[in-house]
């Protein structure tokens, strides 16, 4: 039988994992997108409303 | 101009999503350190008011229990009212916000679910029982499951948008039943203490914390929306980056 104070810890180390879990994700997630449009735009890929006025990246 | 169609533009302004993204990059350093603030008092509140007299220390446990479970209706919620706009209005980042909340709503309901259970143990001698509010949540946590699996299963976003969209409004039938099920039928769970018509009847000891944890969940949440709804936008500028290169390559191959 665990004591009281252990459920609580152990409600709050759970709250804490899952939270940060969620922000690293988040996190992670967003870095390698802008990796990934970071390299599309240095291979000269680039959306056709970013491009440039006369459409030279055609 | 009034002020209601200067709202509906402010709102279809956002059906852009450059506007979105330079929006999401203004107000997430904001929401962030709200979010930090909340939870750094909430946190303290929570440690330094009184025990209960009956349940002690555990009553603690509310502080991130009550909160989460609240945050995987809310969540729900926010995802009905996108399905809606993916259906009615069509909006264009309804979708986007339907993803991107899918799997924050899971993690809390899974927070609420293990935080329901360690409370259950001290005070109801039981991890679990199968009383009408414990397995409808638990019915919840699978349908989030269920619409991250559709979403992923699915290519192209154009196309499950609809049929998720379609999915979640059947399912938010289970949030008045998860809400009204402490009411309508015999639970271990209590009933309401706090959302009630007749105000809360919780002590201010407790209700104090609670509300701060309570905002701070919330600001969390759309903290991590907001910050995932960017995310799934990039996603898919990569996504159709790629099928633009790829049908340029193939031209430049076939018409040399």
């Amino acid at each position: 039988m665990m004591s009281h104070a252990a459920y609580v810890i152990a409600s709050y180390v759970v709250a804490f994992a899952v939270a940060v879990g969620l922000v690293l994700w988040v996190v992670g997630d967003g870095r390698a997108r802008q990796r990934e449009l970071k390299a599309l735009e240095a291979a000269g890929i680039r959306r056709r409303s970013a491009e440039a006025p006369g459409g030279e990246a055609q | 101009m009034n002020e209601i169609s200067l709202a509906i533009r402010k709102f279809s302004d956002l059906a852009n999503p450059t506007r979105f993204l330079a929006l999401a990059d203004r107000v997430l350093p904001w929401f962030a350190a709200l979010t930090v603030l909340f939870f750094a008092a909430g946190l303290w509140l929570s440690f330094t008011t009184e025990g209960d007299y009956q349940q002690g220390e555990t009553v603690r446990i509310m502080y991130v229990h009550v909160p989460s479970a609240w945050l995987s209706m809310m969540c729900y919620t926010v995802m009905a009212i996108s399905a809606l706009g993916t259906l009615v209005w069509r909006h264009p980042l309804a979708d986007v916000s339907a993803r991107a909340a899918a799997p924050i709503g899971a993690s809390f309901t899974f927070l609420a679910l293990v935080t329901g259970s360690l409370w259950g143990k001290p005070m109801w001698g039981t991890w679990w029982v199968w009383d009408a509010r414990l397995t409808s949540v638990f019915v919840l946590f699978l349908m989030y499951l269920g619409l991250m699996a559709l979403n992923r299963a699915m290519d192209d976003p154009a196309r499950s948008a609809r049929v998720s969209a379609v999915l979640v409004l059947v399912g938010f039938v289970n949030i008045p039943i998860i809400k009204f099920s402490v009411e309508w039928w015999n639970t271990l769970h209590q009933p309401a203490s706090v959302m009630r018509l007749d105000g809360p009847t919780i002590d201010p000891e407790f209700l104090w914390p609670l509300i701060v944890m309570a905002v701070g969940f919330t600001l969390l949440f759309f903290t991590l929306h907001i910050a995932a709804m960017r995310n799934e936008i990039w996603r898919r500028r990569v996504t159709s980056l790629r099928r633009q290169a790829a049908r340029n390559a193939g031209r430049e191959s076939l018409a040399p």
